[in-house]
């Protein structure tokens, strides 16, 4: 009962952490003003473009795929993966159980399985690649380690060391509906969850929080129309304000 | 070739990208301003005894103006994909050059300062103190970034190593460690109205004597008017467009088109520099008074367009900003975007056919653009995205029957800085500039290996003067670097009855 205490309080404090700490930092992000028009262009023109362009960032990891074929393919495999066994988990907290999960459960293995080798290659590229070598950080390192050590944890649970995904699964219903089950007291279920709460806690505070800075990038999300539309933002419109009054004197024409 | 003190790289066919040399270029650091220039913009006159709570103070400060300077420095992952994509550490090796790395030297303090991790945890996530060492990397490292926006391209957050420099510059002006280039000229901009300190009788004779040189040489009188009020156009183009070479066949070509097509322009002595070195600085109160005097200029001449010569920043200032920091520009005709670009004032008139052109007077010529890296990356011409690649090239194709393209991962928003751009363009930092071109005259020695290319063509300032000075240090003819408008005006046919 104590162990089915401490992670289910650990599990709420995380996904607290990690609403709260993000949601913080975005609503912080977007109070700062962006004084200037400073898209990379070639820009697009219209919001729509800009969507378009962030969607391509996103899904496709268009720029990096421009700057590194190597770290591209690596990094795509693993977040795309990542995205499928997420999607896998939610067989944890739907019931019934929705349909199109059921439908991508046998996918599961197999991406877990991506996502490890994916990490894997990101990892030794730190390690081997000199320039990326030298800007890595402890921490950039320990990241990778800790994520592998998730999806390491998760693939081994699902085929060599077996969990009851029956208790788990009371177990988060449980805790969503403020009724308690006990968790299943298998070692490597629970290394997998302590890893994956560690994971939540320091995601507001660490680069993990590039997921959604990314839309605040000025950069990428502005409208390339700084001609059609004049752009004023914050301290920037306080300082420019008395140009309405100048414009309106009498236009000289020689 | 000429003899220099440190060693030129060799040019090998294909751009390798070098080892990690640490500190390689830390002996390599611009002149600091002196107190008088310092304290004529509003910065303290020397390095001020609390300088680190004044920096920190200072980045406070900016981090709370600027979206993109918290997001830049929490979203980086150091996923390594601009670590070969800037051209000084492609020239120098020196790891302090990778985009990423020149971010971390504030990335670092930012972290021990201002985020959680840093502040308990400074050793695993890197963080550092702002002790003097740190300091003086930064005064050296942001004055080893040309602000050209290259790394931005591939940087899965469009994280712009400019912007940080920007920050970088302005947290070291505040704490009196201005740099000496940019803020002389700056102090010339203000008092004179140009970045040369060119005053108006001067550049009055110089015109004159512009009409004369241009009368003798195709017996039409091309006028070069300046503070002439009442004119359609004000032409607002880099200074060193009055007399620099190869610059100053730009402004001819310009002349030679506003007289083809019958507009009537001019200059102005009140604002006779395009150039923003406010910019550079990342200083938006400099910015947006060096703006202003053009938009005064504007006013004063009554005229209905504003034109831009060839001028990489200053267009981006120009295009990007200006609505911004001087605008609107409602005083102004309404048909015509403002401001606009000089290429996109030509193009127009070349579709409409409103320009008799030869372009055989260019036939000993096989020309290559260089996109410059403001106009390529920091703003637009024309009405579609990417206008700012097509229009000079199409300019140029008109009046040229051999054009060739460098390599495609050298030109158009990957292009490569000249070498001399964001503020870098002085002999102090000479060997920066000679190293940080060495992609550029990679891609070029291709083209001129592999299909005879004679010439180079611009549309920028800076550009011209970087590679007058160092394509011969890599054994290039000088005069091979030309202005696009330079190409123009030696095609354009005068009706000899003029």
């Amino acid at each position: 009962m104590i162990l089915t205490a401490i992670f289910a309080i650990g599990l709420y404090l995380a996904v607290l952490v990690l609403v709260v700490g993000t949601a913080f930092r975005l609503v912080h992000y977007a109070r700062i003003p962006v004084p200037l028009v400073i898209p990379t262009t070639p820009a697009p023109v219209t919001r729509i473009g800009v969507v378009a362009r962030l969607l391509r960032e996103v899904v496709f990891f268009e720029s990096l795929f421009k700057g590194s074929k190597w770290t591209w393919l690596f990094g795509w495999i693993f977040h795309f993966a990542m995205l499928v066994v997420l999607l896998e988990h939610l067989r944890y907290v739907s019931e019934p159980v929705w349909g199109w999960i059921v439908a991508i459960q046998w996918i599961g293995l197999y991406a877990g399985i991506a996502m490890c080798l994916g990490l894997v290659g990101l990892a030794v590229r730190r390690v081997v690649v000199d320039r990326i070598r030298y800007i890595s950080a402890p921490s950039d390192h320990l990241m990778l380690l800790l994520l592998i050590g998730i999806g390491a944890s998760g693939v081994g649970m699902k085929v060599f060391w077996h969990t009851d995904i029956v208790a788990l699964k009371a177990f988060v219903i449980g805790l969503i509906r403020f009724d308690w089950q006990p968790l299943p007291g298998d070692p490597v279920l629970l290394v997998h969850l302590s890893l994956v709460i560690f994971l939540m806690l320091i995601f507001p505070f660490s680069k993990l929080l590039h997921a959604p800075a990314v839309f605040f990038s000025p950069t990428l999300n502005m409208v390339d129309t700084p001609r059609e539309h004049r752009h004023v933002s914050g301290w920037g419109e306080t300082r420019t304000s008395h140009r309405k009054v100048v414009s309106q004197e009498p236009k000289p024409r020689g | 070739m000429v003899k220099q003190e440190f060693p030129v790289p060799v040019i090998t066919e294909h751009l390798q990208v070098p080892r990690v040399q640490p500190d390689a270029m830390a002996e390599t650091k611009p002149f600091v301003a002196k107190a008088e220039f310092q304290e004529a913009l509003g910065f303290p006159g020397e390095l001020v005894d609390n300088w680190q709570s004044v920096a920190l103070d200072k980045m406070s400060e900016l981090l709370g103006k600027y979206r993109a300077l918290p997001v830049f420095l929490d979203a980086c992952v150091k996923c390594g994909a601009c670590t070969d994509k800037c051209h000084y550490y492609l020239g120098t090796g020196d790891p302090k050059n990778m985009p990423v790395a020149r971010q971390d030297l504030m990335r670092n303090v930012y972290r021990r300062y201002f985020t959680f991790a840093g502040r308990y945890f400074p050793k695993l996530v890197g963080a550092q103190d702002l002790t003097e060492s740190v300091l003086e990397d930064w005064y050296r490292y942001y004055h080893q970034c040309s602000e050209c926006r290259r790394c931005s391209v591939y940087c899965p957050f469009g994280i712009d190593t400019a912007e940080i420099t920007m920050a970088g510059r302005e947290i070291l002006a505040s704490v009196g460690l201005g740099q000496k280039y940019a803020n002389e000229i700056l102090g010339k901009v203000h008092k004179i109205g140009n970045n040369l300190g060119l005053p108006e009788p001067a550049l009055a004779d110089t015109l004159t004597g512009l009409e004369e040189e241009v009368e003798e040489d195709i017996g039409v009188k091309v006028r070069f008017p300046l503070d002439e009020a009442g004119a359609d156009v004000l032409l607002v183009t880099p200074s060193a467009d009055f007399f620099a070479e190869p610059h100053v066949d730009g402004l001819i070509g310009y002349a030679k088109v506003f007289h083809q097509a019958g507009i009537r322009w001019t200059l102005s002595s009140y604002a006779s520099e395009a150039a923003n070195f406010g910019i550079f600085i990342g200083n938006y109160d400099q910015m947006q008074k060096v703006a202003e005097r053009i938009r005064q200029a504007a006013l004063d001449l009554g005229v209905r367009r504003i034109v831009i010569g060839e001028c990489g920043h200053a267009w981006r200032v120009a295009y990007s900003y200006w609505n911004t920091l001087i605008g609107p520009f409602d005083f102004l005709d309404t048909d015509y975007p403002a401001p606009q670009h000089m290429c996109e004032l030509t193009y127009d008139l070349i579709q409409r056919g409103a320009l008799t052109l030869d372009p055989a007077a260019n036939d000993k010529k096989i020309v290559t653009f260089h996109d410059s890296c403001n106009v390529s990356r920091g703003s637009r011409m024309g009405s579609t995205p990417g206008g700012q690649f097509t229009l000079p090239r199409g300019i140029i194709q008109a009046v040229c029957n051999h054009f060739v393209d460098m390599a495609p991962e050298t030109t158009h928003e990957q292009t490569f800085c000249c070498g001399g751009g964001g503020g870098l363009l002085t002999d102090d930092l000479l060997e920066l500039r000679v190293k940080g071109a060495l992609p550029r005259v990679t891609a070029l020695k291709q083209v001129v290996d592999n299909h005879g290319v004679t010439h180079m063509a611009a549309i920028c300032a800076i550009c011209k003067s970087q590679f007058s000075r160092v394509l011969p240090i890599y054994g290039f003819d000088m005069d091979m670097i030309v202005s696009v408008h330079q190409l123009v005006g030696d095609a354009l046919v005068f009706d000899s009855a003029h």
